[in-house]
Parts: C-alpha cells; sequence; structure tokens
C-alpha cells in the first residue's frame, strides 16, 4: 500500500517536473495578485500593514484554486484516471497521494515564497512564523477540500468557473483562522487558538476529504 | 417498515400518495399563513424596545429556519440517493434547491431590512447574515454543478455528493464565522439573539413557521410529481393515466 | 387604521419585508404551476401523438 502511495506520488512529481507551467504559473499569479493591492489601495505602510494577512492569505487561496484545476485534469484525460480507479490498492490512499503531490508542487513553492510577500506587504516580522504556519496547515487543507471540487467537476469541458463556485464557499473557515492567526502573531497576541483550530480542520479533511474525492472521482468518470 | 419504506420509494405509489395528500396540506398552509399574518400583524403587542419594526421578525425567522431545514432535506435524501440508488430521494433534492435558495434570499433580504433601522445599515457582518450568505453560496454552487451535466444520472451522483460535503461544511463554517465575528466586533449588537418574546409575540412566530414548512412541503410535492410524470412518461401507468385523464 | 399603516414608522421596512417574502412565495407556487401544466401538457400531447403502442420511444435517460 505504501509502495504504491509513493509509486504514485513520484509519478506525479516527475510529471510536473516536465510541465512547469502547471505550477510555475498559480505561483506567478500569488505574486501578481499580491502586487496589485499596493497599487489599487495607495502605497500607504499602515494600511498596506493592515491589510497585509489578509491580502496574502486570499491570494493564497486564489493561487490554490486556480491550480486545482489541473488536479485530475491530465489524469482524466489520458485515461489513467479509470486505471487508477481499477486498481486494486485502496482508491483513497491513491487520492491521497495525488493530492499529496499536488500540494507538494503548488502549495509548498507558494508557501517558499510568502515571505517575499510578506515583505512587500508590510507585514512585520514577528508575525512570519504564523503566517508559514498557518499557510502550512492552510493550503494542505484547501488543496484537501478543492480536490472535491476538482474531482466533480473533471468530466465537465468548462469547469473552471464551477469549480470555484463550488469550493470557495467551503474555503471560508480556513481563510477565517489562516488570516485571523497572522493578524493576532503582527499585533503580538498569542496564535494557539488559531493554528490548533486550523490543525483541527486539516485533520477533519484528511479523514473525511479522501472519500468524498475517491466518490466523486468514480462518478465522473463513469 | 422496510416494505413501507420500499413501496414509497416507488415512484408511482408516491405520485398517487403526494396527489392525495397536496390538497389537505395547501389548505392547513393557507390557514396558518393568513391567521398567522392576522395574530403577528395586528393581535401581536408592539416591542418595547423596538417598536413595530420587530414584526419583520414573522417573515425573516421562518424563510432562516427553512433555508436550513430545506438544505438538511437534501443533503438526507442525497444520503439516500447514494446509498440505495433511490430516484425519488434524488428528485426530492432537486426540486427543493431552488425553493430553498429562494428561501435564504428571502432570509437575507428581510434581515437587511430589518438591519437597516436597527443598526443604521443596510449590511452588517453579523454572524448569522453571513452565514445566510454563505449558505446562498452553497446553494448557488449545488444548482450549477447539477444543471452543467447533460446526464441526469451522473449530476444526480455529482450533485449528491456535493450536498453532503456541504451539510457537513454547514456546521464548521457557522461555527467559523461566528468566532470570526465576535474576535473582530467585540461590541456587536445582535438584535436578532433571543429577544424577551412575549407568548401572544410566539404563537403566530410559530404559526408562520409551520405555514413556511408547509408551503415547502407542498410546493416540493408538487414539483416532485412533475418530475415523476416527466421521467416515467413512458411506463404503462402513466399511459394509462393519461387515457383515464386523471394525470 | 392609518396607524397600522404606518407601523410606527418602520412602515418601509416593514412592508418591504412582507411584500418581497409574499412576493417570492408567489413566484415559487407560480413555477410549481406553470411546471405541472408544462409536463402535464407535454404527456398529453406524446400519448396522443404515440396512440401505436409499437411507435413508442424506449425510455432515455
Amino acid at each position: 500500500m505504501l509502495a504504491s502511495f509513493i509509486a504514485l506520488l513520484k509519478r506525479d512529481l516527475t510529471l510536473a517536473a516536465r510541465r512547469r507551467g502547471d505550477w510555475l504559473n498559480p505561483l506567478a499569479f500569488f505574486v501578481m495578485v499580491v502586487t496589485l493591492f499596493p497599487l489599487g489601495v495607495g502605497p500607504d505602510g499602515d494600511l498596506l500593514r493592515e491589510i497585509a494577512p489578509g491580502v496574502i492569505w486570499v491570494a493564497a487561496l486564489l493561487a490554490t484554486l486556480l491550480a486545482l484545476d489541473g488536479l485530475f485534469r491530465a489524469d482524466y484525460d489520458d485515461g489513467s484516471l479509470e486505471q487508477l480507479i481499477l486498481s486494486p490498492q485502496p482508491w483513497s490512499v491513491l487520492v491521497l497521494a495525488k493530492v499529496l503531490a499536488h500540494w507538494l508542487i503548488t502549495g509548498l513553492p507558494l508557501l517558499c515564497l510568502s515571505p517575499l510577500l510578506a515583505v512587500v506587504m508590510q507585514l512585520p516580522a514577528k508575525a512570519l512564523p504564523a503566517l508559514l504556519a498557518s499557510l502550512m496547515l492552510g493550503t494542505l487543507t484547501l488543496s484537501l477540500i478543492g480536490a472535491i471540487g476538482a474531482a466533480l467537476t473533471v468530466g465537465l469541458r468548462r469547469g473552471g468557473v464551477l469549480l470555484a463556485l463550488l469550493v470557495l464557499p467551503l474555503f471560508i473557515p480556513v481563510l477565517i483562522f489562516g488570516s485571523s492567526s497572522v493578524i493576532a502573531a503582527s499585533q503580538g497576541f498569542a496564535i494557539e487558538a488559531q493554528l490548533s483550530l486550523l490543525g483541527a480542520l486539516f485533520m477533519f479533511a484528511l479523514v473525511l476529504a479522501p472519500m468524498a474525492i475517491a466518490a466523486a472521482l468514480r462518478i465522473s468518470s463513469e | 417498515m422496510f416494505r413501507w419504506f420500499h413501496k414509497l420509494a416507488s415512484l408511482k405509489n408516491f405520485y398517487r400518495l403526494a396527489e392525495i395528500l397536496l390538497p389537505w396540506l395547501a389548505a392547513i398552509c393557507a390557514i396558518l399563513l393568513v391567521v398567522g399574518l392576522y395574530r403577528g400583524l395586528f393581535v401581536a403587542p408592539t416591542d418595547y424596545e423596538q417598536g413595530e419594526s420587530y414584526r419583520i421578525i414573522y417573515v425573516h425567522v421562518p424563510a432562516a429556519w427553512m433555508s436550513m431545514f430545506v438544505y438538511v432535506v437534501m443533503a438526507f435524501c442525497s444520503a439516500i440517493f447514494l446509498v440505495w440508488k433511490m430516484k425519488l430521494a434524488d428528485i426530492v433534492a432537486e426540486v427543493s434547491a431552488p425553493i430553498g435558495a429562494a428561501f435564504t434570499f428571502l432570509a437575507l433580504s428581510t434581515g437587511s431590512l430589518w438591519g437597516k433601522p436597527m443598526w443604521g445599515t443596510w449590511w452588517e457582518w453579523d454572524a448569522r447574515l453571513t452565514s445566510e450568505l454563505i449558505l446562498l453560496f452553497l446553494y448557488i454552487g449545488y444548482m450549477a454543478l447539477r444543471s452543467a451535466f447533460d446526464n441526469r444520472r451522473t449530476a444526480a451522483k455529482a450533485a449528491a455528493v456535493l450536498a453532503l460535503v456541504g451539510v457537513v461544511n454547514i456546521p464548521i463554517i457557522h461555527f467559523s464565522v461566528e468566532w470570526w465575528n465576535t474576535l473582530h466586533q467585540p461590541a456587536s449588537i445582535t438584535k436578532f439573539d433571543k429577544p424577551s418574546i412575549h407568548i401572544s409575540m410566539l404563537i403566530p412566530l410559530l404559526m408562520m413557521a409551520v405555514g413556511f414548512k408547509l408551503f415547502y412541503i407542498v410546493n416540493m410535492l408538487s414539483r416532485a410529481r412533475s418530475v415523476i410524470l416527466e421521467r416515467e412518461a413512458n411506463t404503462a401507468w402513466v399511459t394509462e393515466r393519461v387515457k383515464e385523464n386523471r394525470l | 387604521m392609518k396607524e397600522f399603516f404606518a407601523m410606527g414608522g418602520y412602515a418601509f421596512y416593514v412592508w418591504t419585508s412582507f411584500g418581497l417574502t409574499f412576493m417570492v412565495m408567489a413566484i415559487i407556487a407560480l413555477g410549481t404551476r406553470l411546471q405541472r401544466r408544462r409536463v402535464v401538457a407535454a404527456v398529453t400531447r406524446r400519448a396522443q401523438t404515440e396512440s401505436k403502442p409499437d411507435a413508442r420511444e424506449p425510455f432515455r435517460e
């Protein structure tokens, strides 16, 4: 079981290394969206500092959403998804491998880039650990929840906007706890509560999302 | 028990049962709405804090209750549909969605109309209104997903999965929004929070609530009958009924 | 009576709320009726044009 998990993970990572656009484009999108805010609201440092947690979090959320569209698309188009469904391995474990691979190629680079954006948005340095920790837990959860929507819409020709409609409401709790942990940290408050709530959301998604994703993929590839 | 369940599940029996029930339910619904309105507008006393504006409660609260209730019905039917492949459950979920969305819209707009005199603004990021708004988004997503598929069976299954995912998330969303709200507005006054309600104010509220519920049931049953008729158009029992001119 | 319609100065909010609610409910009820009428008409029409049982189309999903 573990072997097939790792094999699938490796395969997806190798494929992603070949198709650079899949993970570079959402990353560029993330940077550009954040850049738009100082241009839109003015370069006033205090204002930027105040909105920075929300802006970075919303941008990260949208970048994750953008990357989600391609999560199962290629496998659906070339038929390897059906092969996976037919394989004797526990289906939800394989699904988990796919989501993890997807997070490694989209969520992790986003995480690495976020300190840079924090600097651009004048976020105080003491909020940086909170930003990284909340984005780490948060984007993992977003990938898991979003994968349900991606699995439901993979069979549709134009699933992009629909995917956003389906998953954005479900992203709201993650956004609330994520950005509020950064706000609290930048004001010098404790962030244990926010992080443990994010952790709880992650565990919850980790347990339930694979089942929903697996069911949705089965329906989509009928 | 199971046989009864099975019998009801047959579209033909459901069609017949709904036909018998509908006039009665519609009559009770109309009586409750009229009496509830009369008692709410004329008999119930004026609230000493909010004056006459509190009377919006008689449409706002039942609509808000129904918006949640209909989503739960949809999710429940979706689960039944996924587990037992019961067509009827899917039909009920399908016809419920637009009605539930309409109630959610009503809860939002009457909440906003109530908020204007109470808070001084049309929109306050109050926890309940925000949750209601997100619920509307969930309804929109559900209906959008359902209509995106050409194949009805795939649409039904995909929508059922989404409804279940949504219903699991509703408490989480509600909790997070409430938490967010207390964090950002520690001194917010939620006027919708349990007003010390007098019994003479409560009775019309309950009548309206039951009236709204029956209104949903009547429309849901009737719409489900139409969908059944459409889907079963080629079956013997429908052709029989067409011949006898009693659809 | 005039006093009743004034709703203690909140007339606009109260009456708009009630009006909107019953308008939306009327639209729902109307939608239900129209759907019923459309389906009944379609089924009847179909039964008339396909009076020969052999000509009946197979059930379409």
